[in-house]
């Protein structure tokens, strides 16, 4: 195979001759790092967008990544045969052209060098064959697989599901379990209870027009949630006589969601669930039970009922089950079922993970397992602590782990063996609405690594490869001619007509009792994934890790957070070690606060405290998971005191109280006074001449930023940004052009509100004016560049930004270990030179080169910059500002447009839309 | 032995003897120290870069920005004092202005070393001047920076040949009282071929005075322009039209102390009380409390135009500066600065050596102090909430420090071994229009 380039699509033989050529130039060449180690695929792959002209343009394969076993389609982008950046694919129904900051943190993932190269046994190097001759011998040992046990995160491949039914046909008494530590049993729960089966809900926030989300961060944490980040964001824009969807959000701690609620109330765990239940009562016409926020159930009770039909309320997925047949309920009174809300079976059987996972410790307490085959996870790590997992692993007489990394787990069992990344592998995975994707890998393995789907295919002894199981599985399935519908799903990145068909069930009475009021002297545990690393998957990932935690914008790190007034009350500041006791388990943890969380309450991130997660991940932070037991898996209670020791805590951003100063303008929809664009102001500059054909521009919508992240680390990824380290972090270095600031309006609601940062490209820049050496300068087309051969380092520039959006490069940031999947157009920026955000200028470039020769000008959609092709609720406008009819143009003609500091006079070619609150005058303070 | 004859070998004596007492030696002992803090610190930092220091985003210069214009403010006073004075036939300079005008030169070239340190990529800090290249690159004329650099220099040559030509009839002394070959050969290298004719003599005093002609504007204009680095900004707390005089009557503030202060140990070390009289040092100190009084004018103004603009943000740093986390050094400047140096006002103060020695020590510290406050405090703050920040230095912000302390004392004792620490023949004129 060339190691250039992917075979096209159908017949290759032309090609032949001269990739033979061109495989023995490179060798020729000795370019070790660039040709020698990377191949591609060997089976055939198809790219997304035809390209067989030259050699060296970026080909865009559409494949999945998959997300608690639930596909997002994207796009890879893979340079001289080195995957470089994820994009999300316009085509899938869970993207649309979005991602999360999972995908875009998945390049890091595939060329993390700590991941794991080798089989071992019992820690020592061994190798493939080794571990298939035991894992046969003792397969053929047990009989029929009887006292043989796989443990499996939830999976929606077809592909997987298929190759267990061999498992299971060849060994009918071997036994599956399945858990991820982000279980959502209690969702499948919530429709046992409401409609009598587990099912799987589905939103379509484009047909709301309200949204009541109980503790549900259903734009960041739900399976499609990047595809409900896109439609809730356009219907939240004012266009003709469209009212805004109005959110409010019920929440115990804040997320992503929060930032855009209409109205939010933090309330208690327990709290939450009197809370639905006066909601659903207040719907019923019964006002007998009195709590003290009737006021808010009545008002968005009065709400709910104006939007018959067209309303959404939906629980998150750490909520009882109670409230979650609560909000079912809720969705049935007001005809929501069927309209904006709809459901599926599952397609997956991770059902009931706790208990599959309880069953499997009792059978090895029960001495009934004797080979245990883990694939993927990490469960010595995630799995409840009072079920011991560790030790009981340690009981099983075989194990074996097949996982990316050499981590918690694999100590614990007698063989690892690599996994091989999904941008590794073929593959398939079905989205949250049942569409299917084949993963087609971007690039061979890097290390040796198989996927799951090939090791059950050596366990069922089908001598088959990763590319011909996945292929058996569609053949039967697909439109014939099969060669045809298998090209065009490789292509488009989905395999059309595979959506799940919805289901009509009827709700089922139930009475939900009220929870026992709380024991008022413990505090309330809240165990949430970590924003960035989610539950430690992504521990070793330095992209995520570096990423700010949203609120709090902590890094490398989780603590304990509380709210400033429950902080205040128990002394505690932030840094601060406090010692958290759930019933006699004691952890130390630093402290934090966050502005929105419920009083009362402590919510402990997990995914922090690993043990063998690579240099990256071991020894950060705190592991949360100490405390948590299969009873209580996402809330606790606990008693906290202060230690009198500090940790110092790396955070990108000091403060994030604004009063009257902050940069976030907010408009009341509808507007109760007709103010218009900020006035002009006088000038003693001429204006920059924008005869050119092209004056970039971008215009951020506050009203559709929800603080995700995913710009930050989509331009990390496209910029070759480097990752600092925790160290320089504290000392204020995070080299992110873009970042996301968070500011808390203090008010009874606690308003928060987010927002992207990257260089404003001013007309009249600060910064250029200052450098001696004319290192930072404006281009024909309106762009603030940095000419980092030319910067000799003084950083006046960076002084003299009022916006700080200039990263300075203090010492080596860059290494040779990020160069495998660096961009090739970004140039590499050294130690003593400032850089910042350049509107992807290599995009421009790419895409004007590519105009011209097409005899045309760029068009509107022609240039997406990093942050706003990932950016999933579409905040980001960005084109030229001479094109009248773009889509930067309109939003700076909108009335909402609106320059940060105006009063300088800088200019800014980034302007930013206002937020809107969609004011239910009901509750307004 | 006449007059002159005295001064003469007094003075030289001090370029020639061969052994020195202890506290001599003990001061070179610990300049050597703190040069080898010197190389350590810039051997580290051209090997790693300018992360070592702590300087962070938002306040991106701290100690080296500090540090220059602290070093180059000092360097002002001599060539001050000395071609002010010289203008103004001042005499009494005469005790003072050889050495005074050593340190500025000493002073500007220590300063020069951070503009150079503190750049990312030090190796091309020739960038900033106009050469002939090939890629036709200029420097950007707009910054401030720019001129900066155009300044230094302009400034330190100036210096330097003022001060040189000075030291002619002296050096020619050193030569003529010379003992061994070596020195002879060194001093009359130096010397020029001094004769002393009547039309060197004449050739010298017009050179002089055009030299201190132009020495005095340089002085305003190379401050001012050092002023222009931070008002040129827009950064809230510098963005004013007052940092111009402020700086220069700063610069002199600090080095009309730092002259008090070595006036002070050259009198007491090398016991000259008799040329270096009590009433010179009252006189410095007078001026000393003049310029106090006009740098504490530039605090008020300071504080005072914020308030009058209305400008929120400039406001916002203002009050930072009085109650905020760095309010501690803006009190301590003000102390050092503005309070004690009030007691200049008493005659008994100003002939007691050993106050005027702590008062000078005191505002050249409160001179440093005051250039971190401004550099801090106006940068730690932004005009976006978010992106405030703090800054602390590292150990290798202070050895930095230090260290150039230590370059600027070594310098300064080998100046007092090998010339004329005193200007020998002005010396003379005083005594002979004294007596």
């Amino acid at each position: 195979m060339s190691p250039l380039k992917p075979s096209p699509p159908l017949d290759s033989s032309a090609l032949e001759a001269r990739r033979d050529f061109l495989k023995l130039f490179a060798l020729s060449l000795g370019a070790g790092n660039l040709f020698g180690c990377v191949r591609a695929p060997d089976d055939p792959i198809v790219p997304s967008v035809a390209d067989d002209t030259i050699e060296d343009l970026p080909t865009l394969y559409a494949t999945a990544l998959t997300r608690n076993g639930y596909a997002n389609g994207v796009l890879v982008k893979t340079r001289y045969g080195h995957s470089v950046k994820v994009e999300g694919n316009p085509q899938h129904p869970a993207s649309l052209g979005g991602t999360d900051v999972f995908a875009q943190a998945a390049i890091f993932g595939l060329w993390d060098a700590q991941r794991s190269k080798t089989v071992r046994r019992r820690g020592k190097p061994s190798n493939w064959m080794e571990f298939f001759d035991d894992l046969h011998a003792r397969l053929r040992a047990s009989r029929n697989g009887a006292g043989v046990r796989f443990l499996s995160e939830p999976s929606t491949s077809p592909t997987l599901q298929r190759l267990r039914r061999e498992v299971a046909k060849k060994f009918p008494a071997a036994e599956w379990h399945t858990y991820s530590s982000l279980v959502r049993d209690n969702v499948y729960k919530g429709t046992q209870l409401a409609f009598g089966k587990p099912l799987e809900p589905r939103y379509d926030f484009s047909r709301a027009s309200l949204v009541v989300a109980l503790d549900a961060d259903f734009l960041t944490a739900l399976p499609g949630s990047v595809r409900y980040a896109r439609d809730f964001a356009a219907r939240r824009e004012p266009a003709g006589s469209n009212t805004p969807t109005r959110l409010y959000s019920i929440e115990c701690a804040p997320s992503p969601t929060s930032i855009l609620a209409d109205h939010r109330l933090a309330l208690r765990p327990h709290e939450l669930q009197a809370f639905a239940n006066a909601l659903l009562a207040e719907l019923d016409g019964h006002t007998t039970i009195d709590t003290p926020y009737q006021r808010w159930a009545r008002a968005i009770a009065r709400d709910l009922q104006a939007h018959r039909g067209a309303g959404i309320a939906i629980c998150g997925d750490h909520q009882p089950p109670a409230i979650h047949y609560v909000t079912h309920a809720i969705n049935a009174r007001l005809g929501n079922l069927g309209a904006a809300v709809s459901f599926a079976e599952p397609t997956h059987d991770g059902i009931d993970q706790l208990g599959s996972l309880r069953d499997l410790c009792n059978a090895i307490r029960g001495d009934f397992v004797e080979s245990l085959i883990v694939l993927g996870g990490n469960p010595v790590y995630t799995a409840p602590a009072d079920l011991d997992f560790a030790a009981l692993l340690d009981r099983v007489p075989w194990s074996a782990h097949l996982a990316e990394y050499d981590d918690e787990t694999s100590l614990h069992c007698g063989w690892h063996a690599p996994l091989a990344h999904e941008l590794e592998t073929w593959g398939d995975a079905r989205a949250f609405d049942g569409t299917a994707t084949i993963m087609q890998p971007t690039i061979a393995p890097l290390h040796d690594g198989r996927s799951i789907i090939e090791l059950l295919a050596e366990i069922s002894e089908l001598p088959r490869g990763g590319h011909d199981l996945v292929q058996d599985t569609w053949r039967e399935t697909m439109a014939a001619p099969f060669e045809t519908s298998w090209h065009h799903a490789l292509r488009d990145g989905i395999i059309s007509e595979t959506v799940s068909s919805v289901v009509s069930p009827a709700l089922i009475a139930q009475n939900i009792e009220m929870p026992s009021a709380s024991d008022e002297d413990k505090l309330d545990i809240l165990f949430r994934p970590d924003a960035s690393i989610s539950d430690g998957a992504h521990a070793s990932n330095a992209w995520l890790q570096e990423l700010p935690k949203p609120f709090t914008l902590l890094t490398w790190s989780n603590a304990a957070m509380l709210s400033p007034a429950t902080a205040k009350r128990l002394g505690i500041v932030d840094e601060d070690i406090v010692q958290i006791d759930v019933a006699g388990t004691r952890i130390d943890a630093p402290a934090i606060t966050q502005s929105g969380l419920a009083e009362n309450c402590v919510v402990l991130p997990l995914g922090y405290g690993r043990t063998r997660a690579g240099d990256v991940g071991s020894g950060r932070g705190f592991n949360a998971g100490v405390l948590r037991t299969s009873d209580e898996f996402w809330n606790s209670r606990a008693s906290i005191r202060k230690t009198g020791k500090v940790r110092p805590l790396a955070r990108t951003q000091r403060h994030s109280m604004a009063g009257s100063d902050a940069p976030i303008r907010v408009d009341d929809f509808p507007r109760s006074d007709a103010t218009s664009n900020e006035p002009a102001r006088a000038n003693l500059f001429a204006p920059r001449d924008r005869s050119g054909d092209y004056a970039w521009g971008m215009a951020i919508n506050l009203n559709a930023c929800m603080g995700c992240n995913v710009c930050t680390i989509a331009c990390q990824s496209e910029n070759n940004i480097p990752t600092v380290g925790a160290d320089q972090i504290r000392r204020g270095r995070a080299m992110h052009w873009m970042r996301v600031d968070h500011y808390v309006e203090e008010s009874a609601q606690a308003r928060l509100h987010s927002q992207p940062v990257p260089c404003m490209h001013c007309e009249q820049a600060p910064c250029e004016v200052v450098c001696p050496v004319g290192a930072t300068v404006h281009d024909s087309q309106g762009l603030n560049v940095q000419v980092y051969n030319r910067c000799i380092g003084t950083r006046f520039c960076a002084n003299n930004c009022p916006y700080k959006v200039r990263r300075f490069n203090f010492l080596q940031f860059t290494n040779e270990s990020t160069r495998d999947f660096a961009n090739p157009d970004v140039t590499i920026r050294n130690r003593g030179v400032m850089e910042k955000c350049t509107y992807c200028v290599q995009r421009i470039e790419t895409a004007r080169i590519e105009t011209d020769k097409q005899g045309r000008t760029l068009r509107d959609g022609d240039v997406l910059t990093a942050c706003q092709a990932a950016c999933p609720t579409s905040a980001i406008a960005f084109g030229n500002l001479n094109d009248p009819d773009s889509a930067v143009s309109k939003a700076k003609r909108d009335p909402r447009n609106y320059a940060l500091l105006a009063e300088l006079n800088t200019n800014p070619r980034t302007t930013y839309l206002a937020k809107l609150r969609i004011v239910n005058r009901e509750l307004d303070e | 032995m006449s007059a002159e004859n005295a001064i003469a070998s007094r003075v030289a004596t001090i370029a020639q003897t061969t052994r020195w007492r202890r506290p001599g030696r003990m001061a070179t002992m610990i300049a050597a120290v703190l040069v080898a803090f010197f190389v350590i610190a810039v051997t580290k930092l051209l090997i790693e870069g300018p992360g070592i220091w702590g300087i962070d985003r938002p306040v991106e210069w701290g100690f080296a920005i500090a540090n220059y214009v602290w070093w180059i403010g000092m360097g002002m006073a001599g060539t001050f004092i000395s071609a002010a004075l010289l203008l103004l036939r001042q005499e009494w300079r005469a005790s003072i202005n050889r050495f005074a005008e050593a340190m500025t030169v000493f002073a500007v070239s220590v300063s020069g070393f951070f503009p150079i340190l503190h750049l990312g990529r030090p190796w091309f800090f020739y960038w900033v001047a106009p050469y002939p290249n090939k890629m036709a690159l200029w420097p950007q004329w707009r910054s401030a920076l720019t001129w900066d650099f155009f300044a230094i220099s302009a400034y330190l040559i100036v210096s330097i040949l003022y001060w040189y030509l000075g030291m002619l009839p002296d050096l020619a002394t050193l030569r003529d009282a010379a003992r061994t070959r070596r020195s002879q050969i060194f001093y009359g290298l130096l010397a020029l071929g001094w004769r002393g004719a009547h039309s060197q003599w004449q050739a010298h005093t017009t050179t002089a005075r055009l030299l201190a002609g132009i020495a005095v504007p340089l002085v305003f204009s190379v401050h001012t322009m050092v002023a222009l680095d931070f008002s040129q900004g827009i950064v809230a707390g510098w963005h004013s039209s007052l940092f111009g005089p402020f700086f220069v009557g700063g610069a002199l503030f600090s080095g009309f102390a730092m002259t008090l202060v070595l006036a002070i140990v050259l009198r007491r070390a090398f016991e000259l009380e008799r040329l270096i009289t009590d009433g010179d040092l009252d006189r410095l100190a007078k001026l000393l409390l003049a310029v106090c009084l006009f740098v504490t004018y530039c605090y008020a103004v300071d504080v005072f135009m914020p308030f009058y603009g209305g400008d929120r943000h400039e406001i916002d740093t203002t009050l930072a500066r009085f109650a905020g986390p760095y309010a501690w050094i803006y009190w301590l400047t003000l102390i050092c600065n503005v309070a004690i140096p009030q007691l200049l006002w008493s005659p008994r103060i100003r002939r007691n050596r050993i106050a005027l020695f702590f008062i000078g020590l005191g505002v050249v510290i409160g001179m440093w102090l005051e250039r971190f406050m401004l550099i801090v405090t106006s940068l730690y703050r932004s005009y976006l909430p978010a992106a405030e920040g703090r800054y602390w230095p590292t150990l290798w912000d202070w050895l930095l420090l230090l260290g150039s302390v230590g370059v600027f004392v070594a310098i300064f004792l080998l100046f007092v071994r090998l010339l004329p620490v005193l200007s020998v023949f002005e010396l003379r004129k005083r005594q002979e229009h004294g007596a």
